[in-house]
């Protein structure tokens, strides 16, 4: 095949019009050669003979009538075996290997294959000649960490297939081929470990696709307990800068009780991905008691990096969620940041001249939010295994107003909402989850109705404090002034959380249903003081011994020996009734 | 061998547009008319229509004005002889040594490669208790200070940067006022900083476009020496300046504006240049501390509000005092746990009576009667107010978090600050907090 040429007819930052002659394909890969550079670009328009490109390096030192190479593929994602506890960018490449390459910096131009050529896996072979399969049923295993990977049947391939050769159990490199499969046309297909798939195609080899139901322990209280995340769910975390999104998304990924996490840093900070790439190899899983980074794959286009490969980036990570997803495991996608990810989309459409749509994002955006989350979702596979990806995205709405597109188009497509506020982070209450304004459509792991009571108890609780701001203390009613200490008392002490903690970081799903059941006996309880200033001093006194109580270990003799003062204290105020 | 055209097209905003060919995209060109010549850079390629971005502004561009272009990018000279000098945003000299030409290196280049990075681990002590205790800054940190016009941001940019333990400062000023320009030279000089010192400035006289050239000059100066081992410290005052330049640009290249006239790419280009911070594997650092003044004392205006979620923290300075509110040093976690055990919950619970002292003084305003509670709270919030925040004070980290324990055992009892019990048991200061307690009540009883 020729290659399909075409030349540079314009350049305005890393939008090229290209002039074409031989047919090109919307969304197809492009190279724009430059001395003797490959810069990777995208189609993302056309007009007559003319294509307009994204491209995915800086483009600096283009010219005018510079070749153009189409290459007849979409954007694609490289799926096999090795894909965990790596690196990659927004376009798959490994950075650590860039890095061993080219030094500190990040060369334009340097692809690498995502993949390494040279491993080789222990592969055992599951399906046997003659057996029909379909796209994603599997051929055989190879052991990936702590995982069985397995090997399936490439997704593009249509219709029944016949198993004509497996190979047998052995070491492979990913590239040799490990099946022949014949197609209902009679044509043959050899397959290998690895196989391509478009990012912005969803995977969708499976039987069917079942409601999220079963919770996912994140190990944070005010999540699993208020607002909790399904297994196969999305959730969104808006708020303003400062407020902890990154840090709620690092803790998540480190505690969250799934198979594999994926961790797609868009246009955020390098630091942050640093921080999750130099602790998490030291770190233990405490499920496995191997290493957290086995589980875990990075794919990060912070925000210096070029903005287009920014916006491939969330979609590379989804299709390695849902190709994982496909072995029957639980996956979890945590985004951040979509805003940034919007924002290449406005840029890329501020530079083709589109019409804008509100604060000039363009028309599509919800569209194209929706699609994203829509990826997400618990299924069932043909041999009756489920696997889920579940989706976190972070939104960070220009100056904290959640009235803005991208937070509004993303609350209309997820499940929950755990909305974070300037004022909670400003007092220092972490994590800075708004109680009063989130919300969850999915299960969490205590009883429903006391979580309800708890909730309703917020609320009275805020009332009266707005209250009091205008009638002051003296005009409050004790009763009322008591609802308002309870409801500061299971702020402190459950909503917070100390996240930097060694035990109270990490609060199980056991130990939340312990503990809350406490809070609701002393939260329901009918309490007597003689005045404010005494109830004031017994919940203070409450507050300290519940938080220490909180940083004890669950089986330890500390931990019975507060809960029992904690008893004690509640059964001294409770008596006087 | 580089072809000269004479032909300019159309001459709008500080942009240009000649018929050219063979020009590669953002180019240097130089711009010569009757009235002198500027360098200029290609900003958008339309067929053989080249648009260039005048560094010295369209002003006095006649339209038969010679054009050259000189076949490179934009590239700033680098050698230790940059140290004790001041350049204009173009590199051009502004004190009056010589011209540098050796060694010159391309500005605005790749960003480091997040797998050749550290996680960073030094805290850069600055003897004020608002940063060092509670927003503690960190080596390769990226920080904005928040502030508006009026307040003395440029004098804390120069007490840190020179209380700092660095190799290499390096400032960047973007329209600044030639006082304020004369303001850090001297103190620089005073205080013998000068010569480990590199100054790029654009005061608010010269043309737009060399604003928009200081922040790339600056960090890749830095980065080189980083490279060589060096901690370098830069800082930019006042990005909201650079912001405006590149919105100047933008509509005179009849971009579509996002959010009050700004570029959809704003966070973008902010980033790219606050994203030079780095703490490099096996060489230097470099920290950026950087001043953004919100128009109308507003943090939701595109320009703070872009930043605030690119850099890691920023500081708020109000009223001549860092605002504990708001400011924030997102990497404090990475170093104050080696401090000293006290220094994390310190931090945490005398924010959290300070906030708690605000909604007393708001109650008070309002004319409500303050219970016992509420003037423990009035007593602590002044003490905090005078003896930790006020920008005066200069005392190291150990010695802050000690007058922290005071004004607490002066002011509570110990169960009231919800310290977790180990920590009083270890440093709660006793005797102090008995004598206090009676001077509390004759406070009292005096206040009645």
């Amino acid at each position: 095949m020729s290659t399909n040429l075409g030349r540079i007819a314009g350049v305005n930052g890393n939008l090229i019009t290209v002039e074409f002659e031989n047919p090109v394909i919307q969304n197809e890969v492009a190279y724009a050669l430059v001395d003797d550079l490959r810069l990777k670009a995208e189609v993302i328009r056309v007009r007559g003979n003319k294509a307009e490109l994204q491209v995915f390096e800086d483009t600096t030192d283009l010219k005018i009538g510079d070749q153009v190479e189409f290459t007849g593929e979409l954007l694609a994602v490289e799926l096999g075996p090795g894909l965990l506890a790596q690196v990659y960018d927004g376009l798959q490449n490994p950075l650590p290997a860039l890095a061993e390459q080219s030094g500190f910096f990040l060369q334009r131009g340097k692809y690498l294959q995502p993949l390494s050529r040279d491993a080789e896996w222990e592969f055992t072979p599951k399906a046997k000649s003659g057996d029909k399969l379909f796209a994603g049923d599997t051929l055989g295993i190879v052991p990936e960490g702590m995982f069985e990977h397995h090997v399936m049947v490439p997704f593009r391939l249509r219709g029944e297939l016949q198993v004509e050769e497996v190979v047998s159990a052995g070491k492979y490199k990913v590239d040799q081929r490990v099946a022949v499969l014949k197609d209902a046309g009679g044509r043959s297909h050899e397959v290998t470990m690895v196989q391509q798939w478009p990012v912005k195609i969803p995977i969708n080899c499976y039987a069917e696709r079942l409601r999220p139901t079963e919770p996912l322990t994140t190990k944070i209280r005010i999540i699993d307990t208020f607002y909790p995340v399904a297994r196969g769910g999305t959730y969104c975390i808006p708020g303003p800068f400062g407020a902890g999104k990154t840090v709620l998304q690092q803790l998540t990924s480190r505690h969250a009780d799934v198979d594999i996490v994926i961790v797609a840093a868009c246009g955020e900070r390098a630091g942050e991905v640093v921080e999750t790439l130099r602790e998490f190899p030291e770190l233990t899983d405490p499920r496995t008691g191997r290493s957290l980074m086995e589980r875990t794959m990075i794919i990060c286009n912070t925000s210096s990096m070029p903005v287009a490969a920014r916006e491939a980036s969330v979609y590379t990570a989804v299709t390695v969620a849902e190709y994982y997803r496909q072995m029957g495991l639980n996956v979890l996608l945590l985004a951040d940041s979509t805003s940034r990810w919007a924002q290449a989309l406005r840029e890329m459409s501020g530079r083709l001249e589109e019409i804008p749509g509100e604060e000039a994002f363009p028309a599509y955006l919800e569209s194209v939010i929706a699609a994203f989350y829509e990826r997400g979702g618990v299924v069932k596979l043909r041999d009756g295994r489920t696997g889920s990806v579940t989706i976190g995205g972070t939104v960070s709405p220009a100056g904290g107003n959640f009235e803005e597109p991208v937070t509004q188009g993303t609350l209309k497509v997820v499940g929950a909402f755990h909305g974070l506020s300037r004022a909670r982070s400003d007092a220092r209450r972490y994590p800075a989850i708004d109680p009063l304004e989130s919300w969850s459509k999915y299960v969490g792991v205590v009883d429903a109705g006391d979580v309800a009571y708890a909730h309703r108890l917020l609320r009275q609780g805020n009332e009266v404090s707005q209250m009091m701001k205008v009638v002051g203390e003296e005009g409050t009613s004790l009763d009322d002034f008591l609802v308002y200490l309870k409801a500061e008392y299971l702020d402190a002490a459950y909503l917070q959380q100390d996240a930097y903690h060694e035990v109270e970081g990490a609060t199980t799903a056991d130990r939340q249903k312990h503990v809350f059941g406490i809070f609701v006996r002393i939260l329901k309880a009918g309490m007597k003081f003689e005045d404010k200033d005494a109830a004031r001093r017994f919940f203070s006194r409450l507050t300290q011994t519940t938080k220490d109580w909180n940083r004890a270990e669950m089986k330890s003799d500390e931990f019975k020996q507060l809960e029992e003062r904690i008893s004690q204290m509640l059964a001294e105020v409770t008596e006087n009734e | 061998m580089n072809k000269t055209y004479h032909r300019v097209e159309q001459i709008a905003g500080n942009v240009i547009v000649v018929q050219a060919d063979g020009v590669s995209y953002r180019e240097l060109a130089e711009v010569a008319s009757t009235r002198g010549s500027s360098l200029a850079q290609v900003i958008r390629l339309e067929g053989d229509r080249v648009y260039l971005q005048v560094f010295a502004g369209s002003r006095g561009v006649a339209t038969d004005a010679q054009v050259r272009f000189l076949g490179d990018t934009m590239r700033v000279a680098f050698s230790d002889a940059l140290l004790g000098r001041v350049f204009t945003g173009s590199g051009q000299p502004r004190d009056k040594g010589p011209a540098i030409t050796e060694n010159l290196i391309p500005i605005g280049g790749p960003s480091v490669n997040p797998a050749k990075r550290i996680i960073p681990r030094n805290m850069v002590r600055t003897g004020i208790p608002m940063i060092d205790v509670f927003n503690s800054l960190v080596e390769s940190q990226k920080l904005p200070i928040f502030s508006v016009a009026g307040e003395p941001y440029n004098d804390l940019l120069a007490r840190i940067a020179l209380q700092a333990e660095v190799d290499v400062i390096i400032l960047g000023g973007m329209g600044l006022k030639h006082d304020d320009y004369l303001f850090f030279r001297d103190i620089l000089e005073k205080n013998g900083a000068l010569s480990r010192s590199v100054l790029f400035i654009h005061t608010a006289a010269d043309p737009t476009v060399e604003c928009q050239l200081v922040p790339d000059i600056a960090l890749a100066v830095a980065e080189k020496f980083a490279l060589q081992g060096k901690r370098v410290l830069v800082l930019l005052t006042d990005m909201t300046n650079f912001a405006d330049a590149l919105k100047e640009i933008a509509i005179t290249m009849e971009q579509i504006p996002s959010n009050r006239g700004y570029p959809g790419d704003l966070y973008s280009q902010l980033a790219a240049r606050y994203e030079k911070a780095v703490d490099f594997e096996g060489a230097g650092s470099i920290t950026v501390l950087a001043v953004t003044t919100m128009p109308g004392d507003d943090v939701t205006h595109p320009v703070p509000d872009n930043t605030g979620y690119i850099t890691e923290g920023q500081f708020y300075l109000r009223n001549g005092r860092i605002e504990p509110f708001g400011s924030l040093s997102r990497l404090k976690q990475l170093v104050n746990s080696s401090t000293r055990d006290d220094h994390r919950t310190v931090m945490t619970t005398m924010i959290q009576l300070y906030a708690a002292f605000k909604e007393t003084l708001e109650k008070r305003a309002m004319g409500f009667r303050m219970s016992a509670w509420d003037n423990k709270l009035l007593t602590y919030g002044e003490r905090f107010e005078e003896e930790l925040m006020a920008l005066s004070v200069n005392i190291p980290l150990e010695q802050a978090l000690d007058r922290g324990w005071r004004i607490m055992a002066d002011c509570f009892e110990p169960e009231e600050t919800g310290i977790p019990s180990k920590l009083i048991k270890q440093f709660w200061p006793a005797e102090q907090a008995a004598d206090k307690t009676a001077d509390d009540k004759t406070d009292k009883t005096a206040a009645k």
